[in-house]
């Protein structure tokens, strides 16, 4: 069994994510120890993109931020930084990113510099189940997990897509892009059950959620919870004083999913 | 891999959100494009409706003026709405009707395709919101006052660039938002299958009557095709029926902005890369990392970092050649027309007459060139006013 599923199996997780580079890569560098220290089950980290469709205002705004800093915020850049901070932390982290800065790098080139870093996996919004063979070759040649999503329109693709799936399965809870929602309104439920009839890979639930209400209801579906943009919110707001706010946020959270049997 | 391929290019590389979405309208056109009452009403509305066919103008002065080979213009620019792109959008809203559909979403870049959208969404009685980048808002105010008063609501995005780009990205975002009751009508032969396939198909019309016309007027065919790419529908559609001529030779004229070895450019041919964006894998412009470059052209509709597929794979095979094109060549070719055909041609299609006025020169006068003239100027007219140093404001 891999790193990923290792972690998350038998258990309730709670998933942050953050944009690499915003404020700086060794801001995200300290964040990331934050949040290992405050008890992230895993670490989604995100390369930054110049157009991510998939994303919310509050992490296009952070991608911008990253992308437009002085110091730069390449690929390269981005797995050095891991390179570093996977010394520090035992944390199993994932990349989340978009076709292509994966295959502009080249799909092995970039796995393998995944699995030389200490990423265990990544996940790929604009890249579909049948269009996976672009990067799964080279993921598994290198031992580098392709995360699948199931979204609330998958209805009968969710089968299909749990069957082939391997780390965890990002469950996307809403409608639209990322951002922070005051209600979610798909039956997750119904989702998961289908997911697990065909499938033992964890399923993490993500998009919209922040507050610990929302965190205590879908760990009681999921096998985990992931938040980006209400961590991100906080990056934007204090910048680079943001450590300890995410260490508090982040316990917080931790705290409520874990409390869940 | 995927459907919808164009040697190595197309596919659908799309959020999963849209995937199921993206199948029904791929299974929708493939049912509808064979249905006979389908192809009815829409013949009936681009002949009633949007003025086709439209002319294959036979451009006298020019040819003498330039003094090589014969010009036809495919006058697209006489369209209703002026410009090409209502062909398309008549056959995307009518399927969106078939489909249960009541609204569509749409993103523009000069205008035209969000005017046409909006026209249409009138007709036929459907809901119409449009994203268009903040600058091109601001370069085409006109066009934008136009869809308001055609009943759409008009988005600036001011992400990004500000321009075409943006507006797609923030289409998409939207159709994911809201898939159930929406049709994203998309403008050009790019994004994810079926689109570029279902939009060169409705745009093919050109092809169909300007092969037609010139076997009637000539009794034979073309020496060459030429029309302007941003996205690539205008030149998709007058290629298209020309693609088994062989001895037809297509060029597509792609804006150079300020020049391909300047960073100020939307040349995706010549200076872009193989990449996978916007729901397709074909060129694009970018960085080494992969980061989707900023693009300019002085025309809103070809300021775009990319290429539909279908043209990436003709480039591979070398079935079209394609050739940059400066903002100060169009802008002359735009004032040439102007002054000897009596033509008012809009800036992207300016782009394509600049090559013709470079090519048709070095052709024989028993030769043959059709340029697609793929929309009027009229929405241009302030912007190279200000290009010149005239004061003038709409």
């Amino acid at each position: 069994m891999n790193k990923i599923k290792e972690t998350l199996m038998g258990k309730k997780s709670f998933v942050p994510f953050i944009t690499a580079g915003d404020p700086s890569l060794d801001k995200t560098e300290e964040f990331i120890i934050k949040m290992a220290e405050a008890g992230a089950g895993l670490i989604e980290i995100g390369i930054p993109f110049s157009d991510p469709i998939a994303e919310g205002p509050v992490i296009m705004d952070a991608n911008v931020r990253a992308l437009s800093n002085p110091d730069g915020c390449t690929t390269d850049q981005v797995f050095e930084m891991v390179e570093r901070v996977s010394k520090k932390v035992d944390v199993p982290m994932v990349f989340l990113t978009y076709l292509n800065p994966v295959y502009v790098y080249g799909p092995e080139r970039f796995c393998n510099r995944c699995k030389e870093v200490g990423i265990s996996g990544i996940i790929i919004p604009d890249m579909p189940y049948e269009e996976k063979e672009e990067i799964l070759p080279a993921a598994k040649a290198a031992g580098i997990d392709v995360i699948s999503m199931i979204a609330p329109t998958s209805k009968d693709r969710i089968q299909m897509i749990a069957k082939e799936a391997t780390g965890y399965i990002y469950v996307v809870s809403s409608l639209g892009v990322t951002g922070v929602r005051s209600e979610i309104t798909t039956d997750l439920g119904e989702i998961v059950k289908q997911i697990k009839e065909v499938t033992d890979t964890p399923a993490c639930i993500g998009f919209g959620i922040s507050t610990p209400e929302q965190a205590d209801k879908y760990a009681r579906v999921a096998d985990g919870v992931i938040v980006g943009s209400a961590i991100v919110k906080i990056v934007a707001e204090h910048g680079a004083d943001a450590g300890p706010y995410i260490y508090e946020y982040v316990k917080k959270m931790v705290e409520t999913v874990e409390a869940v049997i | 891999m995927s459907k919808g391929r164009f040697g190595i290019h197309g596919g659908q590389y799309i959020p999963e959100t849209l995937m199921n979405e993206i199948h029904k309208l791929e299974e929708a056109y493939e049912f509808y494009k064979k249905d006979p009452a389908f192809n009815e009403e829409l013949n009936t509305l681009l002949r009633e409706y949007a003025g086709r066919p439209s002319l294959l103008y036979y451009a006298e002065k020019m040819t003498k003026d330039l003094g090589g080979a014969k010009i036809y213009l495919k006058r697209e620019d006489l369209n209703h709405t002026g410009a090409h792109k209502i062909n398309n959008v008549l056959g995307q809203a009518l399927l969106a009707k078939k489909m249960g559909k009541t609204r569509l979403i749409a993103e523009t870049g000069a205008g035209q395709h969000g005017v046409a959208t909006a026209t249409v969404a009138a007709l036929l009685d459907l809901e119409c919101e449009i994203y268009m980048g903040a600058l091109d808002c601001e370069r085409q105010a006109l066009n934008v006052y136009r869809m308001k008063l055609l009943g759409a609501s008009v988005h600036p995005v001011t992400t990004g660039t500000g321009t075409l780009k943006d507006a797609v990205n923030e289409c998409m975002k939207e159709w994911t938002n809201r898939v159930d009751d929406t049709l994203y009508c998309l403008g050009s032969v790019m994004g994810p299958h079926p689109f570029p396939q279902m939009v060169g198909d409705f745009q093919s019309v050109i092809s169909r009557e300007a092969r037609a016309q010139i076997l009637e007027k000539e009794g034979r065919l073309p020496d060459v095709v030429m029309a302007c790419v941003g996205g690539g529908s205008n030149a998709m559609g007058m290629f298209r029926e020309f693609i088994p001529d062989e001895s037809v030779k297509l060029i597509g004229c792609e804006a150079a902005g300020l020049g391909v070895d300047t960073d100020r450019t939307a040349a995706t041919m010549a200076t872009g890369k193989l990449g996978i964006f916007h729901g397709m894998k074909s060129y694009f412009c970018q960085n080494e990392y992969g980061q989707i470059a900023p693009v300019y052209s002085i025309s809103a509709g070809l300021d775009y970092p990319g290429v539909g597929p279908e043209h990436a794979n003709l480039h591979d095979t070398g079935r079209a050649q394609y050739v940059p094109v400066t903002d100060e060549e169009a802008v002359e070719a735009f004032e040439y027309i102007a002054r000897t055909e009596g033509i008012i041609a809009a800036i992207e299609s300016s782009h394509a007459i600049a090559h013709l006025m470079k090519l048709a020169p070095t052709m024989d006068k028993d030769q043959i060139i059709i340029c697609c003239l793929s929309g009027r100027g009229d929405k241009d007219v302030a912007a190279i006013a200000r290009y010149r140093g005239v004061d003038l404001h709409e």
